[in-house]
């Protein structure tokens, strides 16, 4: 079998082989050169593709996108990273009305292939402005891509479609899946935007889950199991394009329904898939949807504090039983 | 993978106590000190290096989550700290521990940040510092504003006025928002010092990546003096700071100040910097310590001996001691205090998930 790799060196793996196949590709952004990012997911692209196409650039993240956008332009992909995604806010303007906008105002001349890659999420207790997952402020804005995956192999696989979209797509790593394992992506792995993926099957109840809330989902699954109860876990790998049929299939399958999201519950990325549900799948329910979310709260420093915030497995559970036994 | 031996000569800069402790003349700044003056400054350097290599320690051992360490940046911190005075604001980045010792603030204070217990939030009202800021550059702006405000409540324009300073790194002068406070400082003519610590890094990135042209000579461009100071000498950061500082309060506008100085620790505990850098470039930085050189000119003019020195160190260790049991002592947050602080008033949802909580933890009181 072959040796696991980690999620981070799967964000590495996954740009450089997207950078051999084209040398149009470009990465752009703080400590992503010889320090290797402050993550290390740019680790050996320095060394292997110099400081021609691998820029460290000064601190501006409004820089960071705004250039992008314009290399982008003369027909570059640029792979842009912003260190943490809290940090989209200081570049908002370019990811709300330049990046996504361009070619809707220019009648579809002009496009922007590219991507903006960025450490997301909480869980290791780096408090309220580092830490927060926010995969549904971007949610927010029609013409921009968002892919968040859980595996090391869907990250190569995604971001090989993302730097191959035409439009731009926001890229959300999270910070507390780096060090986790799993196989490594076979050759010329891509997977294409818009497809979840069922983890695992089951027949009493769906939860959808995205990024670091997978592995709890199938952590809870397993929980579950012991005492018969049988959980259908969907990865939904994007959240633009959303792949809700694979969500109502689910659903029609097993008549419940439990979403869970790191954001906070106000205006999180679960509000959008349960209204779906609630528009096209209402027949299909046998109990109340559940939203697992984050409290409606800044992220706290501390550890004990943070996990009575942001989903957990116990939580995850009990709102399963509840909707079980509804 | 390292920048070899980078090791560009001093720049030109304002000098009063060289690297051999020697003290020098300069034609637009001189400070006289009274001998516990000068005692006093070589104390606080000794203290902050002290108590943060402490911090250090206590991250390595586990017990605090991340220390930024301002290890080699004492004096301009030192003296810009003193500058200051009781009226003046500062607005810091995460690395001013030596702003917070010179405006009385605990140390526990930033500990309980970094330990992630609390927000660290010390009475900004009373000891004049706002928060720590960790988004870059965002303070030089809150600074900038605060500038104009103090101006309007009549507060500024006489020898007693208030003045501002904004902390900020070499990194830093790369955002949008610093080089907007310049302007809005300057077309504001707000009483705001921009106080620079050039530590040639920021995180991995050397001075390089971020200008082309000295950063005080930014100033300019924006419409208001910027000046170079040797960052590892106390007496002259204090004197410019100083002079800047009356400028502010007297109305006189904007200053920026760059310390010229270096980042001798990793950028943070999680930082690598042998990945970045020559360890010759650091030891050639350690010829100009800031505490050493203070050391050699207190001998040499007979303001101080070896039996202050044993003192202060004596001293330094005491508090570290101190400040490690109280950090190891320090509670842990109460679980509802999450809450907390978010909407004063409450919020309708916010109140119904703080009654779930509540019900949720009660669950486990009573035999569960
Ligand atoms: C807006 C923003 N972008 C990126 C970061 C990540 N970051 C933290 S410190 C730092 C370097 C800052 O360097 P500098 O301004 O020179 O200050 P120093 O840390 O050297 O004191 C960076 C990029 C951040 N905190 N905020």
């Amino acid at each position: 079998m072959a040796e696991l790799i980690t999620y981070r060196e799967a964000v590495a793996e996954g740009i450089a082989r997207e950078m051999r196949r084209d040398p149009d590709v470009v990465c752009l952004g703080e400590d992503i050169g010889a320090a290797g990012g402050v993550f290390k997911t740019t680790v050996g692209l320095f060394d292997e593709f110099g400081a021609g196409r691998v820029w460290d650039t000064p601190i501006s993240e409004q820089a960071i996108v705004g250039a992008a956008m314009g290399a982008a332009m003369t027909g570059m992909r640029p792979v842009a990273e912003i260190m943490f995604s809290d940090f989209l806010a200081c570049c908002w303007d370019y990811l709300a009305n330049e990046i996504p906008k361009v070619r809707y105002m220019t009648g579809g001349q002009v496009t922007v292939p590219l991507v903006v890659r960025t450490a997301n999420g909480g869980g290791l207790g780096f408090g309220a402005q580092h830490s927060q997952s926010v995969e549904n402020w971007a949610l927010t804005v029609p013409g921009l891509k968002i892919v968040a995956p859980s595996t090391p192999a869907d990250v190569v696989g995604l971001m090989a479609s993302a730097i191959r979209s035409d439009d731009p797509v926001v890229f959300f790593e999270h910070k507390g899946l780096f060090a986790s394992k799993g196989a490594p992506a076979p050759p010329d792995h891509v997977i294409p935007l818009g497809k979840a993926a069922v983890r695992r099957s089951g027949a009493d109840v769906t939860v959808v889950a995205l990024a670091a809330t997978v592995p709890l989902a199938l952590t809870a699954a397993e929980e579950l199991a012991r005492d018969g109860i049988d959980v259908e876990v969907i990865d939904l790998r994007c959240l633009i394009p959303l792949d809700m049929s694979t969500v109502l299939e689910s659903v029609a399958k097993t008549s419940r329904l439990v979403v869970v999201e790191e954001n906070p519950y106000q205006g999180g990325w679960g509000g959008t898939v349960v209204s779906v549900v609630a528009e096209e799948g209402f027949e299909s329910l046998d109990a109340p949807i559940k939203r697992v979310a984050a409290a409606n709260v800044p992220l706290p420093f501390a550890d004990a504090l943070e996990e009575k915030v942001i989903p957990t497995v116990d939580k995850l559970v009990a709102a399963v039983r509840t909707t079980v036994a509804y | 993978m390292t920048n070899g031996d980078r090791i560009p000569p001093d720049p030109e800069f304002v000098q009063l106590l060289d690297p051999d402790g020697e003290r020098v003349e300069h034609p637009d700044y001189s400070v006289e000190f009274t001998p516990d003056e000068y005692r006093g400054l070589y104390r606080d350097l000794v203290i902050i290096r002290k108590l943060d290599a402490e911090a250090t320690a206590l991250q390595r051992q586990g017990e605090l989550g991340i220390w930024a360490s301002l290890l080699g940046q004492e004096a301009a911190q030192v003296g810009a700290g003193r500058a200051l005075r009781p009226q003046d604001m500062a607005f810091p980045t995460y690395r001013e521990h030596g702003i917070l010792h010179c405006r009385g603030i605990d140390p526990i204070m930033p500990l309980g940040l970094f330990r992630g217990v609390d927000q660290g939030a010390w009475d900004s009202q009373k000891h004049k510092v706002h928060m720590y800021t960790i988004v870059i550059g965002a303070q030089t702006l809150h600074a900038t504003g605060y500038a104009m405000g103090i101006t309007m409540d009549g507060k500024v324009g006489t020898e007693d006025g208030e003045a501002v300073i904004a902390f900020f790194g070499d990194g830093a002068t790369a955002q949008g928002d610093v080089n907007e406070s310049f302007v809005w400082a300057s077309v504001f003519n707000a009483p705001v010092v921009f106080f620079c610590q050039n530590n040639q890094y920021a995180i991995s990135e050397p001075l390089e990546r971020q200008t082309r042209v000295p950063l005080f000579k930014r100033a300019s461009g924006f419409g208001f003096p910027g000046i170079r100071v040797d960052g590892n000498d106390v007496l002259a950061t204090y004197a410019v700071t100083k002079q800047a500082l009356d400028n502010a309060r007297l109305g006189q506008g904007p200053t920026m100040v760059e310390a010229y100085t270096y980042r001798m620790g990793a950028h943070t505990t999680s930082d690598d910097p042998t990945r970045y850098r020559a360890g010759s470039e650091v030891e050639a930085w350690r010829d100009k310590d800031p505490i050493k050189r203070m050391r050699i000119f207190l001998t040499k003019a007979g303001i101080a001996d070896d039996d202050f020195f044993t003192q202060v160190d004596d001293d330094a260790a005491k508090q570290a001691v101190e400040l490690r049991e109280r950090v190891l002592a320090l509670p842990d947050p109460g679980p509802l205090s999450i809450f907390d602080n978010v909407y004063p008033g409450g919020s309708p949802l916010l109140d119904e998930q703080r009654a779930q909580q509540e019900r949720y933890l009660a669950s486990f009181e009573g035999g569960h």
